[in-house]
């Protein structure tokens, strides 16, 4: 392949830039490949521990049976929390913003002053008394007290607002005078045509749960109901010497993570070049 | 249809919010004591100004902003306009770059944890090339150096974001300004100062809030690596709360923290919008 000569340096750069991506990931699967302890610690910081020398699943098998820390329970907590929280956010959202896009609530416009003013307020500031709140009603440790603080978000109410408002309003009259209730305009007009919103909401929503740290260290006791990122960080620091053994738990996490995105990968582009949700 | 969103953001945004300001002027504690909670005035706030450490996680917080932020715009301006050019293979350097953000950050996490090792990780092997057998730099031990560190990790984990916006950025910014330029023999350097610069102005004001803002939220990270150490030099606003409101379980007392960081947070994104916007207008 012939490269323009305008472009030879970006090329070059561009290489450079790939590097610096890809070699600590390289060296992430070649630690996790190897079984061997005492061949990790002697190689790191050489060449070969950035080209896998054995492909060992060993360390795999280790991590996906340990009794410990379950990683299969871990995956199916994330799994479990993440859907939910975007299956609820995403109904309960779009509902809302579409009363106050089309609805003739006289009220509409204050509330979405609310919904906005709370959007200045971050979430880090707010984790206390979220868990005082969480303490009261009985749900610390549990499913619940996870996924409820995800579904609470003005970003999603404005993100279909804006989509809502737009929509022709030939289209919602058309409806209106076929019989259809305010309900079904929503249910059978709006959301069908809202699925490029929809995507957008459900990929960044999914990194920001799936990554979810400093909530789930304050209300998750134990195996039973921790998401990964949590366990990951009690895994890293009780397992200090088994680093195998933590790449290959790094590995298994970052992977549905990167499948998600493969599926997603035009929506995903698209949905962070168009909005600016995560900081 | 409006009710279900509005019960969750009252109940868990704006309840939370109100508490937290009324438990700031309180000695409410994680787990009730015998004693009743009571109302304390504005000690908790004279309190957190006398503590030295809280003063220190100020100084932290805002040496790292300082620092990541332009470290990691620039980064990102500059993946943009070489995953912008006519790079052969674009599509696979594009998906190259965005893997950081794909990947958890306990995962990024735990993978420098491995670049840092002393006295022979990557970074040290790289470091003793230059400086000799036997030499190591203590890249999460030193205190002078452990804050320089987690902006390293961090402008990794996170540049693709900002990165994706630049790009998008650079599309909306015409071709026939640079065909213009071209024709009037402007250099590269000169279209990049006199086109791109100010065509991305918006999304420079826009990116500089969203980062610097990200960045005073610090936590992750720090709490995995360091902990807040060594002897505090990681310490940041939010550690120092998570520290003081669950770990020492004084709930009142971290809420005017709270309370502090979200008025810092706010007058600082109105300041950069106000004085950001206004410069490029005049």
């Amino acid at each position: 392949m012939r490269i323009p000569r305008d472009a030879v340096l970006p090329s070059l750069f561009a290489v450079v830039l790939a590097m610096g991506v890809l070699l600590p990931l390289m060296m992430t699967l070649t630690i996790s490949l190897n079984p061997n302890e005492q061949d990790i610690m002697v190689s790191m910081g050489s060449v070969r521990s950035f080209i896998p020398q054995v492909f060992s699943p060993q360390n795999y098998i280790e991590v996906w049976t340990d009794p410990v820390h379950p990683f299969v329970r871990y995956l199916a907590n994330t799994a479990l929390i993440t859907f939910s929280t975007l299956a609820l956010s995403i109904l309960f959202n779009s509902m809302a913003a579409f009363v106050l896009a089309q609805g003739t609530l006289p009220i509409r416009k204050p509330v979405m002053i609310l919904i906005l003013a709370t959007l200045a307020v971050p979430g880090e500031s707010l984790v206390l008394p979220q868990l005082m709140m969480a303490g009261w009603a009985g749900i610390v440790d549990s499913y619940e007290v996870q996924i409820m603080p995800g579904v609470a978000n003005a970003m999603s109410i404005f993100l279909f607002f804006q989509f809502f408002s737009r929509l022709p309003k030939e289209l919602i009259e058309a409806a209106h005078i076929d019989g259809f209730s305010f309900f079904q305009i929503y249910r059978y007009v709006a959301m069908p045509l809202s699925k490029p919103v929809i995507s957008a909401i459900a990929v960044l929503q999914f990194l920001e749960i799936w990554n979810a740290y400093l909530w789930p260290v304050m209300v998750t006791r134990g195996p039973e109901y921790r998401p990964l990122s949590v366990a990951m960080s009690a895994y890293f620091g009780t397992n200090q010497a088994a680093w195998g053994n933590i790449m290959a738990f790094a590995v298994s996490m970052a992977i549905p993570v990167i499948l998600f995105f493969l599926i997603l990968q035009r929506q995903f582009i698209a949905s962070v070049m168009s909005s600016g949700v995560k900081g | 249809m409006l009710l279900p969103a509005l019960i969750f953001i009252t109940a868990l945004i704006i309840g939370p919010f109100l508490l937290s300001v009324w438990f700031s002027f309180t000695d409410q504690r994680l787990v009730p004591r015998p004693i009743p909670t009571k109302f304390i005035g504005t000690t908790n706030y004279a309190r957190m100004f006398a503590d030295p450490l809280f003063w220190q996680a100020i100084w932290n917080t805002v040496f790292f902003a300082v620092i990541v932020t332009p470290v990691q715009l620039s980064m990102s301006l500059g993946a943009a306009l070489i995953l912008n050019s006519a790079v052969p293979f674009r599509g696979f350097f594009r998906s190259v770059a965005i893997l950081p953000l794909l990947l958890p950050m306990t995962v990024i996490v735990s993978i420098w944890a491995v670049l840092f090792r002393i006295p022979s990780g990557p970074f040290n092997a790289v470091y003793q090339w230059f400086a000799g057998q036997g030499n190591y730099v203590d890249f999460l031990g030193n205190p002078s150096v452990a804050m320089l560190s987690i902006v390293a990790l961090s402008a990794w984990a996170t540049f693709p974001y900002q990165m994706l916006i630049y790009l998008a950025g650079l599309q909306e910014i015409p071709q026939d300004l640079y065909e213009a330029a071209k024709l009037d023999g402007a250099k590269a350097w000169h279209r990049f100062r006199y086109v791109t610069w100010p065509g991305l102005r918006n999304v420079n004001v826009f990116l500089l809030i969203i980062t610097t803002v990200g960045a005073l939220k610090l936590f992750t990270q720090v709490d995995i690596l360091t902990k807040g150490g060594p002897n505090g030099a990681t310490t940041t606003i939010i550690h120092y709360l998570f520290k003081q409101g669950y770990a020492n379980q004084k709930v009142g007392y971290a809420s005017a923290v709270a309370v502090f960081f979200f008025l810092a947070v706010t007058a600082i994104a109105l300041f950069q919008r106000r004085v950001f916007k206004n410069e490029g207008e005049a």
